[in-house]
Parts: C-alpha cells; sequence; structure tokens
C-alpha cells in the first residue's frame, strides 16, 4: 500500500515537472520568435488623427434624404428592423429639442425648430462608456473611434447607463430574424450584446467614406479634425455650429451646421 | 457544524421546500429569459436598467449593515450585540450572494461573466464593485464561521479573526460607496449625479438592515425560543432611528437643491416619482408616496421613546421603515434614474412578470441561505448555552 503510494506520487511529480519543462520551453520559443502581427493595413486605408464629422443640417429636408442615410447605414452594418422600445439603431432623426435638450429655446426661428436632426454616436474624446466598460468590449482607437468588441460584451450595458447621448441599443431579442437582406461583409450580431455607430471603420480601413457620408454628398462631411487644413475644420470655421451636450465635457466628434 | 442543517424539525423542513419551490419557479423562468433574452423583462433602449439591478442596490445595503452590530461590539466593547453579531454577519452572507444573483440574471451573457476578471479594468467601478462583493463574502463567511466554531468549543477565538473584523468593518462601508459610485460618476443622469447618493446610500442601509435583522430575529425568537435581549433591541432601535433620520434630511436635501436652483434637469427625476407627466401618473408615483409616508409614520413611532420602546409597536415602525427604503431605492432610484432620457422625453418603465419571478427566485435563494445558516448559529449557540 505505502510502496504503490509512493510510486504514485513519484510518476505524478515526474509528469507533473515534465509538463512544466515543456510549457515553459513552448513560451520561450514563441517569446523567442519575433512578434510580428499578421494583419497588414490596406495601401488605400484613410488615416486620420482624429476623425471627425460635421453634417449640414440646412441640406435635409425631406424623409428622402434621411432615408437614404440610414438605410445606407442599417444595410451596411446588418441593423434588425426590431419595432418598439427595444429597437437597435446606429443613426436616425429627431426633432430639435431631443436632439439639442440644452439650447432649446421657446421662440426659436420656426424653421430651425421644424428640422429634424441626425443622431449618431459622438465618438467623443472622453467617452464616458469606455470609462464604464467592465471588460474593454468597447474602447477608444488611436483615431478617434470608439469602437466594440462584440464577442467580449457581457451584456451589462453600464455603457448605456454611461451614455448622455442615448446613442447605445442593446439586442433585447436574437436581432438576425429581423434583417431582411443580410450583408455577409459585416458580421451580425448576437443576443444579448451592445451596439452602436463605429464611424464605418471597416469602411474607412478599405479606404471608403462612412456610409451615411456617401450616401449623402455633399451634406455630411467627414474628415481629420485635428489638421486645419481639412475639409471639416474649413467648414468649423465658416459655418456656426452646434454639438450636443457639451458642458458634460466629452467632447463628441460629430458637429451640427445650423 | 454542518449536520445542524440535516437535523430540524418538519415546520424547518417544509419551509425550505416551500423556498426550494420559489427557487425552482426562478430557475425554470431564468432558462426562458436565457433563450428568449432580456426581452422577456421591461427593460427597453431608454431604461437599460430596472428592477433586478435596484434590488443588487438595495441588497448591497443589507449585507453592509452588518457593520452596525460589528462596530459596537469589537470597535466599543458593547456586550450586548454579541450574541446577535452572527445573525447579521449571516444575513450579510444571503444578501451578497443575492447581489451576485441579480448581477447575473441582468447581464445579456452571463456565459461571459469571466470576461471582468479575465480583462480587469481599473477605470470601471464594476470592476471594483466585483472585488469588494467577492471580499465580503469571504470576510463574512470566515468571520461567522470562525467565531461560532470558537462559540461551540467554549474557547476565545484567534487572534488573526480580529483583524479581519477590523478590515470586515471599513470593507462594509466601502461596498455600499463602491455601489453608489456605479451610478453617481455617471453624466447626464441627473437623478444619480450627486456627491451625497453615496452619503444617502450608506444612511439608509445603516437603518434598513439592523431593521429587516431585528424584524427577523423577532420572528425567529417565537420559532426557537430565545431572547434577543431588552438592551441589545434597545441600542439597535436607537442606532435605525439615527440612520432612518439621517436618510430622510439627506433626500430632502437633494429635493431643495433641485427645486430652489430650479434647474429643469435635477427637477424632472423627483417631479416623474412624485407628481408624474403631463400624460399622468406612472404607476410608481403611488408607491413614492406610499415609501414618504412609511418613512415618515415610521420615524414618528421611533422617535419617542415610549413608541419605540413598546414591543406591540416596534414591529409595525420597522416594517414600515424597511418598505419605504425598500421603495426608496428598490423602485425609485432606478425609474428616477432613467426617466427623463437622454432626448429629454419621458422613458416609462415596469417590470414583467418572468422580470418578478425571477427576482423572486433569487429572493428564495438568499432566504434558504439565510435559513440554514441562522438554524446553523442557534443550534450551535443553544449547545453552547450562549442563546
Amino acid at each position: 500500500m505505502k510502496r504503490s503510494r509512493r510510486q504514485f506520487l513519484k510518476v505524478a511529480s515526474l509528469s507533473v515537472a515534465g509538463l512544466g519543462a515543456q510549457l515553459a520551453a513552448g513560451g520561450m520559443t514563441k517569446a523567442a520568435a519575433a512578434v510580428k502581427p499578421s494583419y497588414k493595413e490596406d495601401a488605400l486605408a484613410l488615416k486620420a488623427k482624429r476623425w471627425a464629422m460635421v453634417i449640414d443640417t440646412r441640406e435635409f429636408a425631406s424623409k428622402e434624404d434621411f432615408d437614404a442615410c440610414i438605410n445606407a447605414c442599417n444595410h451596411a452594418h446588418n441593423i434588425p428592423n426590431i419595432p418598439g422600445k427595444s429597437e437597435i439603431k446606429w443613426i436616425w432623426k429627431d426633432a430639435y429639442e431631443h436632439t439639442f435638450t440644452e439650447t432649446k429655446n421657446k421662440y426659436q426661428s420656426k424653421e430651425i425648430e421644424d428640422r429634424e436632426y441626425f443622431m449618431l454616436c459622438n465618438h467623443c474624446e472622453n467617452p464616458p462608456c469606455v470609462r464604464v466598460c467592465p471588460t474593454q468590449a468597447t474602447y477608444k482607437l488611436e483615431n478617434g473611434i470608439v469602437a466594440m468588441d462584440y464577442h467580449r460584451c457581457i451584456g451589462c450595458r453600464f455603457c448605456m447607463a454611461g451614455c448622455p447621448f442615448g446613442a447605445r441599443s442593446f439586442n433585447f431579442t436574437d436581432p438576425r430574424p429581423y434583417i431582411k437582406d443580410i450583408n455577409p461583409k459585416f458580421p451580425t450580431r448576437m443576443i444579448g450584446v451592445v451596439e452602436k455607430c463605429n464611424f464605418c471603420v471597416e469602411r474607412l480601413d478599405e479606404g471608403k467614406l462612412p456610409a451615411c457620408v456617401e450616401a449623402a454628398p455633399g451634406k455630411i462631411h467627414f474628415g481629420d479634425l485635428s489638421d486645419p487644413e481639412s475639409e471639416v475644420r474649413k467648414l468649423l470655421e465658416e459655418n456656426y455650429t452646434l454639438r450636443r451636450k457639451p458642458a458634460l465635457g466629452t467632447e463628441p466628434g460629430v458637429f451640427y451646421i445650423i | 457544524m454542518l449536520e445542524k442543517v440535516l437535523k430540524g424539525s418538519p415546520k424547518y423542513y417544509m419551509w425550505l421546500a416551500f423556498l426550494g419551490g420559489i427557487i425552482g419557479v426562478g430557475v425554470i423562468t431564468y432558462l426562458f429569459q436565457l433563450k428568449y433574452g432580456l426581452g422577456l423583462t421591461g427593460m427597453n433602449r431608454d431604461v437599460t436598467w430596472g428592477f433586478y439591478i435596484a434590488q443588487f442596490t438595495y441588497l448591497v445595503g443589507i449585507a453592509a449593515s452588518a457593520v452596525m452590530l460589528v462596530l459596537p461590539a469589537y470597535f466599543h466593547g458593547y456586550k450586548h450585540f454579541k450574541k446577535i453579531i452572527i445573525f447579521g454577519e449571516f444575513m450579510a452572507i444571503g444578501a451578497v450572494v443575492m447581489c451576485m444573483l441579480f448581477i447575473v440574471v441582468d447581464m445579456g451573457m452571463p456565459q461571459r461573466m469571466l470576461n471582468v476578471m479575465l480583462h480587469p479594468t481599473p477605470n470601471s467601478v464594476m470592476f471594483y464593485d466585483m472585488l469588494v462583493l467577492i471580499g465580503y463574502l469571504c470576510l463574512n463567511a470566515i468571520i461567522g464561521w470562525k467565531t461560532l466554531e470558537c462559540e461551540r468549543f467554549q474557547v476565545a477565538y484567534p487572534n488573526w479573526v480580529k483583524y479581519l473584523i477590523y478590515t470586515s468593518v471599513i470593507w462594509a462601508f466601502s461596498i455600499h460607496t463602491v455601489t453608489a459610485f456605479l451610478s453617481q460618476g455617471l453624466p447626464g443622469r441627473h437623478y444619480w449625479l450627486t456627491a451625497i447618493l453615496a452619503a444617502r446610500f450608506l444612511a439608509s442601509a445603516f437603518c434598513a438592515g439592523p431593521a429587516l435583522l431585528l424584524l427577523l430575529l423577532m420572528v425567529v425568537k417565537k420559532l426557537a425560543k430565545f431572547e434577543i435581549g431588552k438592551e441589545a433591541i434597545k441600542t439597535l432601535t436607537i442606532i435605525i432611528t439615527y440612520a432612518m433620520c439621517i436618510n430622510v434630511f439627506f433626500f430632502l436635501c437633494e429635493v431643495f437643491t433641485a427645486f430652489y436652483s430650479n434647474i429643469p434637469g435635477h427637477m424632472h427625476p423627483l417631479h416623474y416619482l412624485f407628481a408624474g407627466t403631463e400624460q399622468g401618473l406612472p404607476w410608481v408615483t403611488y408607491w413614492m408616496w406610499i415609501g414618504a409616508i412609511f418613512a415618515i409614520a415610521s420615524l414618528a413611532l421611533l422617535i419617542p421613546t415610549s413608541l419605540r420602546e413598546n414591543m406591540k409597536i416596534l414591529p409595525w415602525a420597522l416594517g414600515m421603515l424597511v418598505l419605504a427604503t425598500w421603495i426608496d431605492k428598490g423602485l425609485g432610484l432606478i425609474v428616477g434614474g432613467f426617466a427623463p432620457s437622454p432626448f429629454e422625453t419621458w422613458a416609462t418603465y415596469a417590470p414583467t412578470v418572468p422580470e418578478l419571478l425571477i427576482s423572486l427566485g433569487i429572493f428564495g435563494v438568499g432566504a434558504f441561505i439565510v435559513s440554514i445558516l441562522w438554524k446553523i448559529a442557534i443550534d450551535v449557540k443553544k449547545e453552547a448555552g450562549t442563546l
């Protein structure tokens, strides 16, 4: 009895030691190999230090003007059409008083009051959603885009409580049955995760402008906010613009020409 | 000591079976939620936290409140609490387990729960919340078990337990502070964006927790035939009364700041909760008024010493207090936080039946844990002659 136990311990300790050595050796060879990312950037990729959007709200009058952008985005990103209060939306339109809650004015010009405005993720410089996410499923890219990893998100919705712009949606149900025409170039999402506008980071990587910008030529402008020569900077210089809830200090990256 | 769980009266077993039934219903409903998603709840795009997170918030307070027994007993050597301290610690264990379960059922992707540990994120308050909850659970389990064991063998507890107890005192304050920080650091949620939220949480916890403990002890002492001790009840009710006064005072501070400053964002949530909207009164308004009336009534019965020390009145006062604080934190806080949406529209929310069944199941788990832990404590104490 005693001998057999001793034998067992011997064999067990030897095998543990062997396994450990193997793991250590494996780790070393891995470390020794040159770390080269397998990902290669597309030569056409559009680059910026800080992507930003300028929406010329004067140019959006009819339902068709808005729908062109919304549909382009919905199709590009496989956004389901779920009716009711658990809808998913990346870009949508709403009234002045709901968009610019801090600059309401009873005696506003009727034309401005009646106009509708786009809302989408602001890709803030100090994004509260990134600050609160417990798994870094939401993070800021070097180019200023606030991105999301749908496969890491645990669905705690802390980011939704944190976002003061209501830009995020949660998949309360399985979204796939609600997607009419699936775009195979972009992943669909699963039940239980949060999603939002990604400034078309996947299109920028291929050298294309965001889908909504492409769908509204001359109405929505997109460019590098850090470059004084960029189109967006020139537009900001020449026009009076608003941002949503600037007092909160999140520094939104979406500007509205009024 | 675990063997005490297995030896009980038929009543005890029937109670556990009843709780088992409630838990079963909760589990089955949760399986549906797992399959069909959180769409089964009343939550929506604008109100993204609901009944689950509200219960979590309230129960962290109940857990933290054990410190109201531990602090006087171990810091100030107040002997009268020594007998009942274990009940507070064991109730805290049940409460923390419920907190954790409420967090899990609120997740869209619970199978990825461990991502919080795999990708530790120190800038997220939820990361700290996980740490403090697990820590508090361990502290109470170790301290409770060890002190009870020493009581059983009639020896003094080892010195290292004392250091754990001191740690648990600070820890109790930290768990509820961190819970408040989950909400109070969010820009754009006016009802929560207030420095006094953590203080309000602590005040409400330190009255609601001991009140609930005392109520439960009053029931159990009849079943198990023991005395809580007159002095202990007297002191604990004074603690409860002061904490409730502070709680109500802090809330009134909020009301003053909102309405005297006349800032719409600050007034909106309170207006919604107590006076509804142009479209009428939401369901929560009725609850809020019941809560307000119960809060005042409980204070009216607790502040005068003659009423407070009347054992016939006391359970009613405590019951109203527990309900009032629960309405404030377990309903009003979350609904008020989300009611004015980021678009300054009124976002509505009401829990659904599946949501309530799952919550009931979790309360069943808590009651089950507290029942068997208290059973152990009572039996051990009776054997040792310390009850």
